[in-house]
């Protein structure tokens, strides 16, 4: 565009630059990846040949990520959690779109601020709050009725609630986005049919609504499934899979089963990321 | 009767907004700021008063944990931006139609990969036995292992890395809404490539700018991993205190007091920098 | 017997009257068009026919029955949109069938009855069509067909030619009359177009800050005026401030602005009112007639434009009068002195705009 007024030296240096940065990006994931397929005790060089014992070896020493059974269930509690906690937030984000894009009513202003606001709330701060939280209701429950509420102590519950209270604010502002682009003549003209309010929004509104919900979905799984610092403070004794490997990590020292896990989550989230952004862009051509 | 369905309709989508805000956020934020200001007096018994806050005034490696964590996550928005924008430049303004939805995906991936993946990444190529270490002696540079990790400029570097992102996006979306027109104006005016970039260019992009900051800033502050896997046992990172009261020490009211603390400070600088720059959160955050 | 009936219907929204008392009639399988500038307060009747707003004041009968506590979606009054608002996320046989699906009709009977309505708009064979590859004419069809389809008692249309280029509306005009003959079916169309109101009515409303100024056929409208601003909204008109000086037998002279003087019908004004005289480009020939109805002046510059051709002719005291040239072929040149005439009944002076 302006390249005309930009000398091929200085054009170069830019785009050098940029080469630059993208490796720096990516020379880590690559190290983090590469080490997955040496076969060694170590994730370091010298290259020892490839393998792919670190995934699917099943005996000690090197016990593959898919036989070691902590891992596997820090994974099955991952999905768990982020499919529950995912299908929470889009539900109540439906709800908050709605109200915030087709509603009118006082303080609305401050009341969408307070609804960003969770996004800059330091996600240790989020954790330890609801560790609180939980626990003064739950004490306060033992003292009264002499019965301890095991779902408000650290655990799984816990950690719903906790990456709930943020990612209702993504799920929100992803699907407030798109019902603002909404033509509302749409519903008029769908009641002007004969259609009752809930076939409107079955019919009409809500499958406009679907690429949002989707990748609302998305969003929130892939966050949930990679937070940590929240997690870390409402964490009881069954470990989601950052937690288990960030524990491998500080007792055992790198291992390339390590490095194995983390192949395995770039490929897993690059695939989801893709697939929302795909079917985002299908919608939004039709 | 209309209006009295739309009335229904409207406490419907309050109740479960009305719920979350209060019971997820506003109580619990509330209640570490109750617990924090309990004085333990006895076992498990408590009075009112700000002895915790006391405590952390009076121990210094508590303050200077914080004032640390402070500049470190200023001087790491300020790198993100700097080394961010001719990027976020680059991306939107110069790159070539078809390879910029590539190269701007190639900045999403990373995104989507865990913390905990990329601090790894930093640790096998940075340690000891790592591979910038082999290189450099395979090369002949140094004569024996070096030790990359547990030191401040490897968690500065690291924590870019984790953040630099959240910086790319936004001013990638505001740069990209920029017409051309408005740069070729400002040289046909006969601007130099200085005042077309100070003049134009950075008011143009400043919402982009106060938003990347915004949210480079808070992940910096709050983060946890990067510094403690990166920074080793010395990482001294105001998270690590208050992971260290709650759960090693099991002190609650000397960690809510910590989170307080973080809060407030991380909430002064979102308000300071919006302030000076005259942006809302509403209209910065939220463009996510 | 009407099929739609408003009654003293009047709207407010806070201290603003947006809908003022209006009261009309369409009778049976008519074509009745409102007619008027943006922010008249037309899409707000509308509105309130379909049932999305409800009237301050005044009822609404659609076949002689109050409708007024019925919800929009049990009405059997079918709208079309401005934008057309076809479901994007439907194909076109699935647009035309909602209505059929939501009123219950069997299965079986839907498939025959899409059929058959999209033959009648002459698309036959588009069901699998996805909205969005159809052309502005064949949404417009469409748009059309989904709400005939369910044989409603009236067929209300916002400005649904507003979004289509010139050309095509000029076609969609003469469409939209056909199939409102075809399906024998009352239309109520709203516009800001009056070629398009006076094209295609059988009655015209002339819609004005929330009151109608006059309803009747478009060629009452065009020819009979009620008032100034009926007058200047529908067809071309010449336009020009004054003062009467004297009424006498229904004629008033009226003293223009800049000394010409000029004799014209009126109705209600007074000696020594402010007026404003309108003759139409075509009631005005070139040559000298009677005095006070004859101007002269010099030919300012021609404008071809076929059967629509002008020139303009420019008075001493400055005012540019359009004069109508059907043949485009007039002998005059630029700088030629005219004399140009009327026939004084068809000059119409209404008490002015400042008045």
């Amino acid at each position: 565009m302006n390249s005309g007024n930009r000398s091929p030296f200085l054009g170069f240096v830019y785009r050098a630059y940029v080469v630059i940065f993208f490796i720096y990006l990516v020379a880590p994931l690559l190290a983090a990846g590469v080490f997955a397929f040496n076969d060694s005790m170590f994730p370091s060089l010298p290259w020892q040949g490839f393998t792919l014992d670190w995934f699917f070896n099943d005996t000690e020493p090197k016990l593959g990520m898919f036989h070691d059974d902590r891992l596997m269930r820090g994974l099955g509690n991952s999905l768990y959690i982020g499919v529950i906690v995912s299908a929470l937030a889009v539900l109540a984000g439906t709800c908050n779109a709605f109200l915030f894009v087709r509603k009118e009513f006082p303080f609305k202003n401050a009341l969408y601020v307070l609804m960003v606001v969770p996004l800059v709330i330091p996600g240790v701060i989020v954790g330890i709050a609801i560790l609180v939280f939980a626990s003064m209701i739950a004490n306060g429950i033992d003292n009264v009725f002499d019965f301890n509420p095991t779902w408000l102590r650290p655990g799984i519950p816990l950690i719903v609630l906790g990456q709930f209270s943020f990612l209702t604010t993504i799920t929100s502002l992803v699907i407030a986005a798109r019902l603002q682009k909404f033509d509302e003549s749409l519903e008029e003209a769908a009641l002007n049919l004969g259609a009752s309010r809930g076939r409107v929004l079955a019919t009409v509104t809500l499958p406009y609504l679907v690429p949002a919900l989707f990748s609302a979905f998305v969003v929130a799984f892939l966050v949930s499934f990679e937070n940590f610092n929240t997690t870390l403070m409402l964490v009881g004794s069954d470990a989601p899979l950052t937690i288990t490997m960030y524990d491998r990590m500080v007792k055992v020292g790198s291992t390339p089963v390590l490095n194995a896990v983390s192949v395995f989550l770039m490929i897993g989230s690059g695939l989801l990321a893709l697939l929302s952004v795909v079917a985002q862009r299908n919608k939004e051509d039709a | 009767m209309r209006s009295d369905t739309g009335k229904l309709s409207l406490i419907l989508l309050m109740t479960p907004f009305a719920l979350w805000i209060v019971l997820l956020i506003i109580l619990p934020q509330a209640g570490i700021g109750y617990v924090s200001l309990q004085e333990k007096v006895g076992p498990r018994q408590y009075e009112f008063g700000f002895k915790n806050y006391m405590d952390f005034l009076g121990e210094p490696i508590y303050w200077n944990t914080l004032l640390r964590t402070a500049w470190m996550s200023i001087l790491v928005t300020i790198l993100a931006l700097l080394i961010g924008f001719p990027v976020a430049y680059y991306i939107a303004k110069i790159a070539k139609k078809q390879s910029r939805a590539g190269l701007f995906l190639l900045c999403l991936i990373p995104l989507w990969v865990s913390d905990l993946v990329r601090a790894f990444g930093w640790i096998v190529l940075l340690r000891e036995t790592g591979i910038i270490s082999g290189a450099l002696q395979w090369l002949g540079i140094i004569g024996e292992p070096v030790e990359l990790l547990y030191n401040d400029m490897t968690v500065i570097i690291g924590l870019v890395y984790t953040v630099v992102l959240f910086m790319i996006v936004p001013l990638v979306s505001t740069l990209d809404g920029m017409d051309d027109a408005l740069l070729e104006a400002g040289y046909n005016l006969g601007g130099s490539r200085f005042t077309v970039f100070r003049r134009i260019i950075v008011p143009y992009a400043m919402p982009g700018i106060v938003s990347g900051c915004i949210i480079t800033f808070m992940l910096t502050a709050g983060s946890y991993l990067t510094p403690i896997l990166l920074g080793g046992k010395n990482s001294s990172w105001f998270t690590e205190q208050i992971y260290n009261q709650f759960i090693t020490r099991y002190n609650w009211e000397a960690g809510a007091t910590f989170g307080v603390l973080l809060l407030l400070f991380t909430s002064f600088v979102v308000w300071a920098g919006l302030r000076l720059t005259g942006q809302s959160l509403a209209t910065t955050v939220a463009k996510e | 017997m009407y099929d739609l009936e408003s009654k003293s219907v009047t709207k407010r929204f806070g201290s603003f009257t947006a809908v003022d008392s209006v009261s009309f009639g369409v009778p049976s399988g008519s074509f009745f068009s409102i007619l008027g500038p943006s922010g008249c307060g037309k899409t707000t009747l509308m509105r309130m026919i379909a049932g999305f707003e409800n009237p301050s004041e005044g009822d609404i009968l659609i076949k002689d029955r109050s409708v007024l506590n019925d919800a929009p979606n049990k009405r059997n009054v079918k709208m079309v949109f401005q934008h057309l608002a076809l479901f994007p996320m439907m194909n076109v046989g699935e647009n035309i069938a909602y209505g059929l699906r939501c009123r219950g009709d069997a299965k079986s009977s839907i498939g025959d009855k899409v059929k058959a309505v999209l033959d009648r708009v002459g698309l036959p064979g588009v069901e699998e069509k996805q909205v969005s590859q159809l052309s502005g004419g064949q949404k417009q069809r469409i748009a059309i067909a989904r709400c005939m389809v369910l044989e409603p008692d009236v067929l209300l249309l916002d400005e649904p030619l507003g979004a289509l280029d010139l050309k095509l509306r000029e076609h969609m005009k003469i469409e939209l009359k056909q199939l409102q003959h075809q399906f024998e079916t009352t239309f109520l169309y709203i516009t800001h177009d009056q070629s398009e109101a006076l094209v295609m009515s059988d009655n015209v409303a002339v819609m004005n800050a929330g009151r109608f100024e006059q309803i009747g056929s478009p060629k009452e409208l065009y020819d009979r005026p009620v008032s100034g601003f009926v007058a200047g909204f529908v067809g071309d008109a010449n336009r020009w401030a004054g003062r009467i000086d004297r009424v006498s037998d229904g004629m008033a002279r009226v003293q223009l602005e800049g000394g010409d003087v000029v004799v014209a019908t009126s109705e209600g004004a007074g000696d020594g009112s402010s007026v404003e005289v309108f003759v139409r480009p075509e009631v005005i020939k070139i040559g000298a007639g009677p005095e006070g109805s004859t101007l002269s002046g010099k030919v300012d510059s021609l404008l071809f434009n076929g059967a629509n051709s002008r020139v303009l002719v420019k008075t001493p005291s400055g005012k540019l009068v359009e004069v109508a040239d059907p043949s485009g072929a007039s002998t005059l040149a630029e700088g030629d002195e005219v004399q140009i005439h009327w026939d004084p009944k068809r000059a119409l002076a209404f008490p002015g705009e400042a008045a």
